[in-house]
């Protein structure tokens, strides 16, 4: 029994020395990758800065072969991650870990902003007077704390037009010009009965629907209150069932969706979504800058798209990005001055040209490149002047707090269960998500 | 050179000590050899499972007892509120039943598709080599791949299925919208990248049976099907309760096929088909990034994979216990038989009876075989005792 035991601690002591070699091999190692880094860093030699950004920002190795021109000594290296939730995984986890492999300038969505915004420590603060004036207010209001403290330099925005096949509007009978079917979903001063209306007289004459899903079209809505979820004072969450003013916007999305027939009971980026494209499903949408690229991917061979200066309810702003500089980088005074030069209007309206991705710096959107843009999918409409007018209508900058995205799950997926998978009627739908919303804790 | 040479001779010379020494350090050395190299030859299995296996498990357990975010990190020690939260969440209970519904439309199906094939597989196939490869090629893909393939097939108003119904006059079915639906249609794309990999391991068990338990079945008349039922099954139980095990584990922790069925990826708007591996992401990396949550969360699923196994493990050897009785049965009756013959034999003569315990008692030493064979009755009982503590020992 003795030698038995005696053998076992001495397999598991050399097992455990083992181990703990490997451990402290592997430690060495990066230390010292880690110094030499900062090493040359120091000397002001050789630093390379890593970007890391998701889908298409629009920046090309022209680009930043030129900024490595302009500054000798740096060379900077670009990650692209095939989608955003891939890119918000990364760098959540990573943070988690210590900052451990960031890239020096992290590429974020609005839509995780509020989560970052808990913990503004981990970021560097990018406010500068220099820059003061670059952007849209708003998009510069998304990013600061309620101290002051800027996270990102703006990117790209969405402001939001409707896309519509004008093929289908032909064949039911509705005017084809951008212009008149602007005026037809209410001109300036569109509502969302308007548009409801609007397409109440479509479906009465063509067997399309009228838009894709209540989803989308709830969160265009949803998105031009100033507080849907939570008091923008104090941050804490609305009380969902005495939440009138979304219980309003559910109401009259279901309504006109299911009572009236004019949704297509899809949910957005779904295999019968994409599918809905190929087979005149629905005939109108709404549609942020972002999106004509995902309509011209989805709808290719089909040649009724265009686009209309008009958006119900005022204008509204669906996603957009901001460049970050963590705090944990090894160079963050380097990585802040790529940052901004890279949000520069120059660089922005190169990455419109390569991307689509409509910039948010007022200069950028003024430029001609922007202004005289149009999109051949979309029958030539002039979509630089048609997103710069949507721009100037954003009048609203709804508040997300840190339970946002909580909750309107919560009230997305009533709205699918009753526009979708027709699982439930408005109202039991709204108690499950009232239940769900209790779920979660916050009152 | 004498001077080199002086204590050499010393110790050989007078000393006795040393020699003895030096020869019983070889020997120690030998001896660790035989009794330490076997522990440090597996050792890399278990200080890599040390590494990524037993201690992620701990730390698990720690991180299930604290208030933790995924991004704020490590907070309060909240002992088991973790664990009370989840239990009393509507949706971990919920994600718990499509687990278990989601596994028991997959591994049933699986077992019983990858069986028959491994069946046909097991026969003479020209380019045997060429079907066995192939019923592997689902398992090589990737599983969003499949997903996504599986997920265009799927939906609810342009999919191929519903399209097969409708063209042959069924309504469609709402793979979206139905939860027993939608847990067929993910249990389909789980068994179709899993029922190949088991297969094959069936296979190598069938073909591991003894060729001559088929021959003997042939001449006495068995068709394909009995030979099959009676030959091959009883045969590769061990490898059948392998595979059962494997696929509760694999069962359990379904997730790449439910993340990619709808393109929120979070089990759809009623959490319809949202497993428990599925819930545990979205509180670690969903809105909620409560790491504490979730860790409490992989500990309850982690000690529901082992009740499950252990319901699963007594099951099969209860299914199997027709083999294991068998064997238990004719050993115990063999021995009652080898009783009775060397109570027979030593009734017929007493010269051949003290061979006869020897074969069934090694342990006995010959010196009490004597003693035994005086009263013969008495003796029969105590060797029918300690034969059967054997036979329980064995």
């Amino acid at each position: 029994m003795t030698t038995r035991t005696r053998i076992f601690w001495a397999t598991t002591s050399i097992a455990a020395m083992t181990a703990l070699a490997a451990c402290g091999g592997g430690d060495s190692g990066s230390d010292s990758e880690d110094t030499g880094t900062t090493g040359s860093g120091d000397g002001g030699e050789e630093i390379t800065l890593t970007v890391a950004t998701f889908n298409q920002f629009g920046y090309t190795d022209e680009m930043l072969d030129r900024y490595e021109e302009e500054h000798p000594g740096i060379t900077v290296e670009l990650t692209t991650a095939d989608s955003s939730e891939d890119a918000r995984t990364n760098l959540t986890t990573k943070i988690a870990a210590g900052g451990e492999g960031l890239a020096d300038i992290e590429g974020i969505e609005v839509d995780w902003l509020p989560e970052l915004m808990q913990y503004p420590d981990l970021f560097t603060d990018l406010s500068d007077p220099e820059l003061e004036g670059r952007w849209v207010d708003w998009k510069v209001a998304q990013a600061t704390t309620p101290d002051g403290r800027l996270l990102g330099y703006g990117t790209d925005i969405g402001p939001e037009g409707i896309c519509y096949r004008q093929d289908l509007f032909e064949a039911a009978g509705l005017p084809t010009d951008p212009a008149e079917v602007a005026e037809l979903l209410g001109g300036d001063d569109a509502t969302w009965e308007d548009y409801f209306a609007a397409g109440r007289d479509f479906v009465a004459n063509s067997d399309a629907a009228w838009y894709d899903g209540a989803q989308a079209t709830y969160q265009g809505m949803v998105n031009q209150l100033e507080s849907a979820y939570e008091d923008a004072g104090t941050g804490d969450a609305l009380d969902l069932s005495t939440n009138t003013a979304v219980r309003d916007l559910y109401d009259q999305v279901l309504s006109a969706s299911v009572d009236d027939g004019l949704s297509a009971g899809l949910e957005q980026w779904s295999a019968d979504w994409d599918a809905a494209f190929q087979n005149d499903g629905f005939a109108t949408m709404l549609c942020p800058a972002w999106m004509t690229g995902p309509v011209e991917e989805r709808a290719g061979g089909v040649d009724g798209w265009n686009l209309a200066d008009v958006f119900p309810g005022g204008g509204g702003n669906w996603g957009g990005s901001f460049l970050t500089v963590p705090a944990s980088g090894a160079n963050t005074e380097a990585a802040t001055e790529l940052a901004a030069w890279l949000t520069h209007p120059e660089q922005q309206t190169e990455a419109f040209g390569n991307a689509g991705t409509f910039p948010s710096q007022i200069e950028a959107q003024a430029s001609d490149e922007v202004q005289s843009a149009t999109n051949e999918f979309f029958n030539d409409a002039p979509i630089g002047e048609i997103f710069t007018s949507r721009a100037e209508a954003i009048d609203v900058v709804p508040f997300k707090g840190a339970n946002y995205f909580s909750i309107h799950q919560a009230v997305q997926n009533a709205v699918l269960r009753v526009d979708v998978t027709g699982e439930q009627d408005a109202d039991s739908s709204w108690e499950s998500a009232v239940e769900e919303f209790n779920g979660l804790g916050l009152m | 050179m004498t001077a080199l040479h002086t204590p050499t001779p010393a110790p050989a010379r007078g000393n006795p000590d040393p020699a003895p020494r030096r020869v019983g350090f070889t020997q120690r050395l030998s001896r660790w050899d035989v009794k330490l190299a076997p522990y440090l030859y597996i050792s890399p299995f278990f200080i890599l499972f040390a590494l990524v296996g037993a201690f992620p498990l701990v730390y698990t357990a720690y991180v299930s007892v604290h208030e933790w975010n995924l991004l704020g990190g490590q907070g309060e020690f909240v002992g088991l509120q973790n664990f009370t939260d989840v239990l009393g969440q509507a949706i971990f209970w919920k994600s718990v039943g499509n687990t278990f519904s989601i596994f028991v439309l997959s591994a049933a199906p699986q077992l019983a598709l990858a069986i028959t094939i491994a069946a046909v597989l097991d026969q003479n196939l020209r380019a045997a080599t060429f079907w066995r490869m192939g019923v592997l090629v689902p398992y090589v893909v990737a599983p969003v791949a499949v997903s996504l393939i599986f997920g265009r097939m799927f939906a609810d108003q342009y999919g191929l299925i519903n399209a097969i119904l409708g063209g042959i006059g069924l309504d469609p079915v709402g793979w979206h919208s139905d939860r027993f639906a939608s847990h067929v249609a993910i249990a389909t794309i789980v068994n179709f990248r899993w029922t190949g990999y088991n297969a094959l391991i069936l296979l190598a068990a069938m073909q591991a049976v003894p060729r001559e338990l088929y021959e003997a079945a042939v001449i006495d008349g068995a068709g394909r099907l009995r030979q099959f039922f009676s030959v091959t099954v009883p045969q590769i139980r061990a490898t059948m309760v392998f595979v059962v095990i494997t696929a509760t584990i694999g069962g359990m922790q379904i997730f790449d096929e439910v993340r990619m069925y709808d393109p929120i990826g979070l089990g759809g708007p009623s959490r319809n088909w949202m497993t428990t591996v599925l819930y545990l992401y979205d509180v670690a990396w969903g809105n909620q990034k409560n790491f504490g949550r979730a860790a409490a969360v992989a500990w309850l699923l982690f000690l529901l994979i082992v009740c499950i196994g252990l319901i699963n493990f007594y099951l099969t050897s209860r299914i199997s216990a027709a083999d294991g009785d068998r064997s238990a049965v004719s050993r115990r009756r063999t021995q009652a038989l080898i009783a009775q013959a060397q109570a027979k034999a030593r009734a017929g003569s007493q010269a051949e009876a003290p061979t006869a315990p020897l074969p069934t008692h090694p342990a006995t030493p010959p010196d009490e075989g004597p003693p035994d064979q005086a009263p013969p009755s008495p003796g029969r009982t105590t060797r029918s005792t300690t034969d059967s503590e054997d036979g329980g020992r064995g």
